[in-house]
């Protein structure tokens, strides 16, 4: 006998590590996403006392599926109307005999065929998002609402009419063919590559990190790079995630107040975390062109080889924002380069860069422009003028821990006065 | 199997152009030729601009106005009719479906049985 505690725990970790697995092979049986949901918690319930009472089993992914799945036929025997009333996900070829439960039985893995459709490009980003946090992570709806600071009402009704949608238009169940495989699981890779990002910066709130959605997004590309081993995208975002999130700890001080890069302390952060991402890195660059997220994942990797913020190769980073930039342009990417270039030549340069970009639309509401410039501008003794644009980028901030620093800034330059200016770094 | 119906949105205005015309018939035979078993039915419609649009009035009656549903730039045009057995399948043909002028619209067809 375990004690309560232990199984708690037990059920909890294969909640977290088996939840996809499990659900995705359900939906096999039941083609209906929301009953293989209901099925899949039922047998995560069922395992708390008989784990309690038997052990933990030895493969807990496939004693939970087996009880889903037994499970689902019962309620199929039961309830036919489960076979009329929707629309049943496509998939009668390789639907198993539902009697099949021996719990030995090799389970094949669906759950690329589960995060595939559940980022079909049918289906709009957000609820793309919101699918493979309910169904790949198994978050309940309150707890993707809170992701997305949205109610829980309007999460199940995101969630409600996209299952529909899946239901309804007949969004097949299935790994895509080869030939259509890059572009969906592209789809898939910008779903949790948004995931972190979204994680990374919390869009809003008293906290710089909303550790739960990085990790997620980390458990995520961990599962893709299960599913697909020899994928150059796949181990791209995963060795950008590892870079970028390896600075983690370093990224505020104790007090909680946001640190640049050149103010951390690099002996913080995460050295296994770079060990795997640079491995992975070279893994991507590879085979063939490198995709963006590779791209931005050798940017990272600059700053990761870098003993201190001296030594950062700033050309290297230009060189690689300038191939990112033309590959795939976006303000954004201008942005950084801008900034890059401002390391790399002095200010002026810098600004010219930014001037280049003007003010895109895009841009619009996006406090990291002014806050850039401000920079440069306070690095060229111009603090008049940066004066301004940090109180234009902390009007546009909503993350406490940003604005925070911006408002720091602005009292830096507020204070230092026209004749002690700061000299600019290179 | 299911059934999608395409729906059609273009701008007009190129199609006054009469070799215009002439080409998107030879792409739509084209199509045709190409995915004739998967269509189910299609027309090619009358220009905007002899559709009668008809509302309910909110009191039992209806109000007959000229003019499509929808005041846009594209207008719908034209629909197939196809069978596909997934929305993978259907996207696939959709796509093949001339539509150079705007784009097209793919709505599963409800199964009332």
């Amino acid at each position: 006998m375990l004690d309560a505690v232990e199984v708690a725990a037990a059920v909890a970790d294969a909640h977290r590590r088996e939840w996809a697995f499990v659900l995705a092979a359900t939906v096999r049986v039941t083609r209906d996403i929301d009953l293989a949901e209901e099925c899949a918690q039922d047998a995560y319930a069922k395992a708390l006392e008989a784990w309690a009472r038997d052990g933990v089993p030895q493969r807990p992914g496939a004693w939970l599926t087996t009880v889903a799945r037994r499970r689902a036929t019962d309620l199929l025997r039961r309830e036919a109307r489960f076979r009329t009333a929707v629309p049943l996900l496509l998939d009668e070829e390789t639907t198993p005999d539902p009697a099949d439960t021996d719990v030995d039985a090799e389970i094949p893995d669906d759950r690329l065929r589960l995060i595939c459709t559940c980022c079909h490009p049918a289906i709009a980003q957000e609820a793309q998002i919101a699918l493979t946090l309910r169904l790949l992570c198994g978050l309940t709806t309150a707890e993707v609402g809170r992701a997305f600071l949205v109610s829980e009402p309007t999460m199940a009704a995101r969630l409600t009419r996209a299952k529909k949608k899946i239901a309804i238009a007949k969004i097949p169940y299935r790994v895509p063919p080869p030939d259509e495989l890059p572009e969906r699981l592209g789809a898939v890779l910008a779903v949790v590559h948004l995931l972190f990002t979204t994680g990374h910066t919390a869009p809003a709130g008293g906290d710089l990190v909303r550790a739960d959605l990085v990790n997620r997004a980390i458990d995520l590309a961990r599962m893709l790079r299960t599913l697909l081993p020899r994928d150059p995208g796949v181990a791209g975002l995963l060795s950008l995630l590892l870079l970028t999130d390896a600075r983690r700890e370093a990224r505020v001080d104790r007090t909680g107040r946001l640190l640049r890069l050149d103010e951390q302390d690099r002996r913080q952060w995460n050295a296994s975390a770079i060990r795997e991402g640079l491995a992975l890195l070279g893994q991507a660059v590879n085979t063939g062109a490198p995709d963006r997220y590779a791209m931005q994942a050798a940017i990272a990797a600059v700053h990761a080889r870098a003993g201190r913020w001296e030594d950062t190769d700033w050309e290297e980073v230009v060189r690689l924002y300038d191939a990112l930039c033309a590959a795939w342009p976006s303000p954004v990417v201008s942005l950084n380069r801008a900034v890059a270039i401002g390391l790399a030549h002095g200010p002026l340069a810098g600004l010219d860069a930014l001037d280049e970009i003007g003010a895109p639309p895009e841009l619009a509401g996006y406090g990291y422009l002014p806050a850039a410039r401000a920079d440069l501008l306070a690095r060229l003794g111009r603090d008049e003028d940066a004066v301004a644009a940090y109180r234009q980028a902390i009007d546009l901030t909503s993350n406490d821990v940003e604005r925070e620093f911006l408002v720091g800034q602005l009292r830096e330059v507020s204070e230092r006065g026209a004749t002690t200016r700061r000299p600019a770094p290179r | 199997m299911a059934q999608y119906l395409v729906l059609i949105y273009e701008d007009e205005s190129p199609f006054a152009d009469e070799a215009v015309g002439a080409e998107v018939h030879a792409a739509h035979t084209a199509f045709f030729e190409k995915h004739g078993a998967a269509i189910a039915g299609g027309n090619a419609l009358q220009p905007a601009s002899t559709a009668t649009t008809i509302r309910d009035n909110g009191s039992g009656g209806s109000i007959v106005t000229d003019g499509p549903f929808a005041e846009t730039k594209e207008v719908l045009g034209g629909y197939y009719l196809i069978d596909a057995a997934d929305l993978d399948a259907a996207l696939e043909i959709a796509k093949a479906v001339p539509a150079k002028f705007g784009g097209v619209e793919v709505r599963p067809i409800r199964d009332m049985g």
